[in-house]
């Protein structure tokens, strides 16, 4: 890639996510999709973040807001269960915090080097004036 | 869907507008998403009634600005549909960022100006200050002269953006009113006919192609920014202007009208000449013509394709004249005229070495006269006598108060 010259990739500002046809896209999970090198799949962004986001799945109701709400389609859910969030491509933006509904919520912001254990054991209690 | 065709007579009476938004119509263009103003309101207005007539299967897109609008446009464009809009000055100003964009991501959208002079103070009327705007944008840019051409151009600029090794948008120019609302003679073609010269729009890398996703419009740095622009560059300084040459003979094979991406007029002989633009061409060519009357060997050279420039075929019009005046319809901005600076670094590539002198004129819509363009002839035939430039390099036409010139 780095010694493709002016004349050799395809015109216009566009990527392909996938080398060559594919089939069943909306079939297929994304750690079973065979990404192009150029799709932002293998790439980390995790870099950009100063804060992230926390799962404390105790209180998770599986509402799937933060699944719908998140711009980076960060947050796993599998069979419409809230299971963890991919953190090389969350950016920190707290969108997922804000839409959480239940009481304490299931999704904080910490900042990046937090433990999330420890974080996990002190969660804030239920906020009795909600 | 079906949608009805529309009865047209050989000859209707169209001014420039309504001309361009049959043309849409008869391309059937999926999907124009618009955001009108004045003088090109009836091109989209236009389309918007077809549509909803059923004399199209598309969609009218309503947005908020003409930064909207052309954004609209490229997403049309970029998921795999023909795409077409319309705008003039202030809307086409604030369209410019998306114009880079669409260049950018070589997708053929098809941009019909309506030339009005750019605020302040405001105007409505006809000047090239928003077609000089789109100079740079990497578009490629046609210019019609009367409502027939904004016809025939707007059938034009598909042919050569759509096709797969062009990939670059088209902007369809016309004078705001002057061309846009005076209604003139247009020879039609019958729907068939005219759609058939664009024929069936064949994506390339649309986002609709669910079996090869793609992602459009992604960031560059300092790493490939220079490449994809080079390449940009590159097609149409190469690609571009053989592939305008092929669909102009086309065009006049399928309808008997010729364009050229020069146009020249009287220049077999001339010893003078005058390069304008727009709706100035048919008045500069019938004073050419009465010059002629009096001795004076005098032409007129105009662009079709103003982008990308026709460099050695001006040297072609220019090779025997001994004099130029090049006229610009824009403010110059503490500078020559763009198009007298264009011409002067063709000719000075060029084996003669013809005497150059730079007109500014009709800003804001202010009419260029005969009277005028007489007193502009006798100039150049007064430097060819006197073997030089003998007024200053400069000048400004038709303004009120002491004569204006500079350099």
């Amino acid at each position: 890639m780095a010694n493709t010259g002016w004349d050799e990739f395809e015109i216009g500002a566009m990527l392909r996510s996938f080398d060559g046809k594919i089939d069943d896209i909306a079939g297929t999970l994304q750690e079973d999709r065979a990404y192009s090198p150029n799709n932002s799949f293998v790439a980390s962004v995790a870099d950009w973040r100063i804060e992230k986001p926390v799962f404390n799945k105790d209180y998770c109701i599986d509402c799937q807001f933060c699944w719908i709400y998140c711009p980076d389609i960060s947050i796993i859910a599998r069979d419409k269960k809230m299971i963890g969030i991919d953190m090389d491509h969350c950016k920190g933006c707290g969108i997922c915090v804000e839409v959480c509904p239940t009481n304490p919520k299931s999704l904080l912001m910490f900042p990046e080097q937090a433990e999330e254990e420890a974080e996990l054991a002190n969660w804030p209690a239920k906020d009795e004036e909600k | 869907m079906a949608f009805d065709k529309m009865e047209l007579r050989d000859v209707e009476v169209w001014d420039g507008n309504h001309a361009a938004a049959q043309a849409l119509r008869q391309c059937q263009v999926d999907v124009v998403a618009a955001y009108p103003i004045t003088p090109s309101t009836p091109i989209v207005e236009g389309y918007a009634k077809f549509q909803s007539d059923n004399f199209i299967e598309g969609e009218y897109v309503m947005v908020e600005s003409e930064h909207a609008a052309m954004s609209a446009c490229i997403g049309a464009a970029a998921a795999g549909g023909r795409v077409a809009t319309a705008t003039s000055s202030q809307g086409f100003a604030l369209m410019v960022e998306t114009l880079y964009q669409s260049s950018g991501m070589r997708l053929p959208i098809v941009l019909n100006v309506v030339n009005r002079a750019l605020a302040a103070p405001l105007n409505v009327n006809g000047d090239h200050s928003d077609m000089y705007l789109g100079r740079d944008s990497g578009w490629i840019q046609f210019d019609a002269y009367c409502p027939q051409d904004a016809y025939d151009l707007n059938f034009i600029a598909f042919k050569v953006s759509e096709d797969h090794d062009v990939r670059l948008p088209s902007m369809v120019h016309q004078d705001g009113f002057m061309t846009s609302h005076t209604a003139q003679g247009v020879t039609t073609m019958d729907d068939d006919k005219a759609y058939s010269f664009v024929g069936e729009y064949k994506p390339m890398n649309d986002m609709l192609d669910f079996e090869h996703p793609v992602t459009h419009g992604v960031q560059t740095e300092e790493d490939w920014h220079f490449e994809h622009k080079a390449r940009q560059h590159n097609d149409l300084m190469t690609k571009v202007s053989p592939k305008i040459d092929a669909v102009f003979e086309a065009f006049e094979k399928h309808t008997g009208r010729k364009y050229s991406q020069v146009e020249t007029y009287d220049m077999e002989d001339a010893d003078v000449a005058v390069f304008c633009l727009g709706t100035s061409v048919e008045t500069t060519r019938e004073v050419a013509r009465e010059m002629r009357t009096k001795g004076i060997k005098a032409g007129v050279v105009a662009l079709r394709v103003i982008r990308p420039f026709p460099f050695a075929k001006i040297q072609e019009a220019f090779k025997n004249v001994k004099a130029i005046a090049v006229l610009d319809r824009s403010a110059p901005g503490g500078a020559p005229g763009a198009m007298f600076n264009e011409i002067c670094a063709a000719m000075y590539a060029a084996e003669n070495s013809p005497l150059i002198s730079g007109y500014i004129y009709g800003l804001g819509g202010r009419d260029l006269t005969k009277a005028h363009l007489v007193d502009l002839y006798n100039e150049l035939e007064a430097n060819v006598k006197a073997g030089k430039v003998t007024t200053q390099l400069q000048q400004f036409i038709g303004v009120r108060g002491p004569k204006l010139a500079y350099l």
